[in-house]
Order: structure tokens, then sequence, then C-alpha cells
């Protein structure tokens, strides 16, 4: 499992926790989430994410 | 046909810039930009020690990175010194530049109440990637710094800071932390937070004077309660302020912003507005999240399919890890109390109307976490 950080405002994405209530489970890989969603921080799509070494 | 022409090369110009390269590959677009061009996140720069980046590192690209990526012509250092919005045209120093349609992405300016003494013009503020590097060189081999304003900057600055083993004082005139966006109770649990960092509070009086501290080794700041407070480094954080002068001299309807429709449109013919500078239809909003739907509409308007912009529910995080904060600040002028739940430094603050409906909310340490939760019960701010 890994983590996602959003360059712009740093909110971080964890595979392990999901996004349970924006209906992403728990688990659900990076690639897994729909292309169309966006920072819940800040707007900006998964192209402005990087992986992260924790 | 002339190009597009984007003023600004912050997160609005160029996010507008990306966003319309998805919808047209063709149309000439020009970036005026009076900094130097290098794409960084402005949020980022406030948690720079704490993550160990320097400017450098903050910076995602350079300009001509950006020209390539986004197949846009960029010029640097430009500052535009006027528009004319009958003929079209940009007024550069010594140069025009004709455009077809017109982006003010702008930005804010800092603002910061006259000061007194003869270290005034060693005040710093952060407000783009070129201050922030004159600040972190500053800082080289300093161990102290004051702060002067308690807003969203101040105390993501006064943690980040102190994250990065300096010792920090912040003087807030309204006595308390994040007092434009937080009921008390929330405001005391930041308080704490930073407090255990080490952080120092001065609340209630006004910093007056800058000085040279005697001695010749950093400065004093003075304050209007006679406290003298001795750092090597003062960063101001008071306000900011829409960059509305260029609009309003053009002629350009501007109130606290830049005055746009839903469209992004303001007052002269295609010429838009969105980010910082501008107030679309009443709101004033200085964060990404509004910006970067700002930019998904006004990229389809400028390819030619006129789209309105839709605010949802619009929280701020606060980036203070000492004590995370979320808010979503109540409509201004509504009429309706606060309901607070405190349990050390997890506060849950709901805003309700009179009809008991939630319009806001502000969440602190663990209570941040019901976020998600309590966006689906609030109504959309401009939907
Ligand atoms: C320290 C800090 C932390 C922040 N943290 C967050 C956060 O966590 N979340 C959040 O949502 N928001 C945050 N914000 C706010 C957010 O960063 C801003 O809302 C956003 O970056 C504004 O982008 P902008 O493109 O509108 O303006 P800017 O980035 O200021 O860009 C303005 C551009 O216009 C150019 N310009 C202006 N006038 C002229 C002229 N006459 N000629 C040529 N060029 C001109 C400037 O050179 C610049 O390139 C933070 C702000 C700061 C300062
Ligand atoms: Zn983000």
């Amino acid at each position: 499992m890994k983590k996602w950080e959003c360059v712009v405002c740093g909110f971080i994405y964890d595979e392990e926790e999901g996004l349970p209530e924006e209906g992403i489970e728990p688990g659900t890989k990076w690639e897994d989430v729909p292309e169309d969603w966006v920072c819940p921080d800040c707007g900006v799509g998964k192209e402005d994410f990087e992986m992260i070494e924790i | 046909m002339n190009p597009i022409v984007v003023i600004g090369s912050g997160l609005a110009g160029f996010n507008t810039v990306k966003e319309f390269r998805k919808l047209d590959k063709e149309t000439p677009v020009v970036v005026l930009t009076a900094d130097d061009g290098r794409n960084y996140s402005k949020p980022m720069l406030s948690t720079g020690f704490t993550k160990e980046k320097s400017a450098d590192d903050l910076a995602m690209a350079s300009p001509e990175q950006v020209a390539e990526q986004f197949n846009v012509t960029v010029r640097t250092g430009v500052h535009v010194a006027g528009i004319d919005t009958d003929r079209r045209r940009v007024l550069l120093p010594d140069d025009h530049l004709d455009y077809s349609a017109l982006v003010l992405a702008l930005g804010a300016d800092t603002w910061t109440p006259p000061l007194d003494g003869d270290a005034v013009g060693e005040v710093f503020s952060v407000n783009d990637l070129m201050d922030y590097g004159r600040f972190r060189q500053a800082l080289e081999g300093n161990k102290s710094v004051t702060i002067l304003g308690g807003g969203l900057i101040g105390c993501e600055f006064a943690n980040d800071l102190s994250n990065g083993g300096f010792q920090v004082s912040l003087v807030e005139p309204l006595g308390r932390c994040l007092p434009m966006l937080l009921p008390e109770a929330a405001s005391a649990a930041v308080g704490r937070g930073l407090e255990s960092l080490g952080v120092t509070f001065h609340f209630g009086p006004l910093a007056k004077a800058v000085h040279h501290n005697r001695n010749g080794q950093g400065l004093v700041t003075e304050l209007s309660d006679g406290t003298h407070l001795e750092s090597d480094v003062v960063l101001s954080a008071i306000g900011l302020r829409p960059r509305i002068d260029l609009a309003k001299d053009a002629g350009l309807r501007t109130n606290r912003g830049i005055l746009t429709d839903r469209t992004l449109r303001t007052s002269a013919p295609d010429v838009y507005a969105l980010g910082d500078c501008a107030e679309v239809e009443g709101h004033v909003l200085p964060y990404v999240l509004p910006l970067m739907a700002g930019a998904r509409a006004l990229a389809k308007t400028l390819a030619g399919e006129a789209t309105p912009v839709s605010y949802g529910v619009m929280p701020v995080t606060i980036k203070t890890p000492a004590c995370p904060v979320v808010v979503c600040p109540p409509p201004e002028e509504l009429e309706g109390e606060w309901d607070v739940q405190a349990d050390g430094n997890d506060v849950q603050a709901l805003f309700r109307d009179q009809e008991g409906a939630l319009r806001g909310y502000a969440l602190t340490g663990e209570a941040v976490k019901e976020k998600l939760k309590l966006n689906k019960e609030l109504p959309a701010l401009m939907p």
C-alpha cells in the first residue's frame, strides 16, 4: 500500500485508508481511484499527485 | 489571430492555461508575469521547514518547461502597465500586445499597516516563491522570528518555523488565533497547539515599530502596550488585498476585487478575471479550491463554450499540524449561532441559522475527521 501527496496543497491519499466518505473503499490502489477524482482540499486533479515514501 | 493573453503565473494563471490546453491545442496563448515565472504551489510556502524544501525544491517547473509543456509563450519579469480595452491591447513598459481574450490572474498584495522604525525595510512578507527564497536566506544561521498577524498565513508559519527549530513570537491584536475564521473555542485549541511547540503569543497589542537592536544584533519590534520583542527576523502576515489597480485604471468595475459575473467575465468585453484578484458574484475567496473551479470553467469559456462557474462547499484546511483545522465559514452577515462541543483540543463548532440549518463549521484536532460528513449537509455556496 502506498501514499500519494497532492503537490499543490499537501493532502495525502493513503491507499490503506481510502476515502470511505467519498465512496473510495479502504485498500483502493491509486490507479483505481476514478480519473475525474479531484483533491478534496484544493480541487486539483490526479495528475498533480506524487507518490511519497513514509 | 491575436493570442489569448494571461496576466499572472500563479496557480490561477497556470491552471487556466493547463485546463485550456486540454480543450484547445492550437490557439496561441501568451502568459505575462511580473515574477520569474517558475511554476510553484503557493500553499507549500508555509510548510517549507516541515518538509525541508528550499525555494528551488518548491519550483516544479521553469518557465521554459511550462512553455514547452503547454505550448504557450511565457514572458517573465514583465510588469503590465495598462490595458486599453477599446483596442484590446495590454500596455507593457516599452511595448504592447494585442489580445483576442485577456485573463487577469493578478493575485493579491500583502498589506502591512504603516510601521515606524529604522528597520521597517527589513520586515519580510512571503507571498511568492521569490519572497520565500529571500526569507529562507535571511533565516540562515538565525534562531528567532516575530510574526505579525495570527491569521491563516501567520499561524501556518508559526507552526512551520517552530518545526524548523525557530523560537517564534506571534502578535495578534484581535486577541486570539485565526480570529476572522474561527469561533473562540476553536481559536483557543489552535493557540494551545502552537504553544505546545513553544510559540509565545502577544494577544491584544498592535505592532508599532521595528528597530535595529542597539547592540547591533537583530531587530526589536515595539508593540502598542510597550512590549519590546527581540528577534532575528520579523515576518508580516497581516493581510492580503486583491490586486485591482490595473483593472480599475483601465475602467473595469471593481469593488473588493475585480468584479465578474459567473462566467468570470469582467465589465470589459473579452476580459476575464479569476483567483485572488477576482470578486465573483460577490465572492472573494482567496483559496485554491475556488480558483480551480474557476480555471476549469474559464478554460471551457475560452474554448468557445460559455460556462458559468459553480462553487460547492468551500472548506479551508489550515496547515497547523500541532492542531489541525478545517473551517467552512458561514456566509457573512448571516444570523445564527455557533454550537460548540469541545474535548481538549478537539473542537466541533457548528454554525446553524435561525431555521436550524447547518451553514458553516469549524473543526480542530480529531474533529477534522467530521469534515466530509458535514460537507454533505451544507448547501453549496454558489450552485
Ligand atoms: C503562505 C500561504 C499559504 C497558503 N495556503 C493555502 C492553502 O493551504 N490552501 C488554499 O486553498 N490556499 C492557500 N493559500 C492561498 C492560495 O495560495 C492563493 O489563493 C493562490 O495561490 C492565489 O493564486 P493566484 O494565481 O490568484 O495569485 P498569485 O499566485 O499571487 O499570482 C499572481 C500573479 O500575477 C502576477 N502579476 C500581478 N500583477 C501583475 C502585473 N501588473 N503585470 C504582470 N504580472 C502581474 C504576479 O507576478 C503573479 O505571477 C495560501 C497563501 C499563502 C501566501
Ligand atoms: Zn490538494
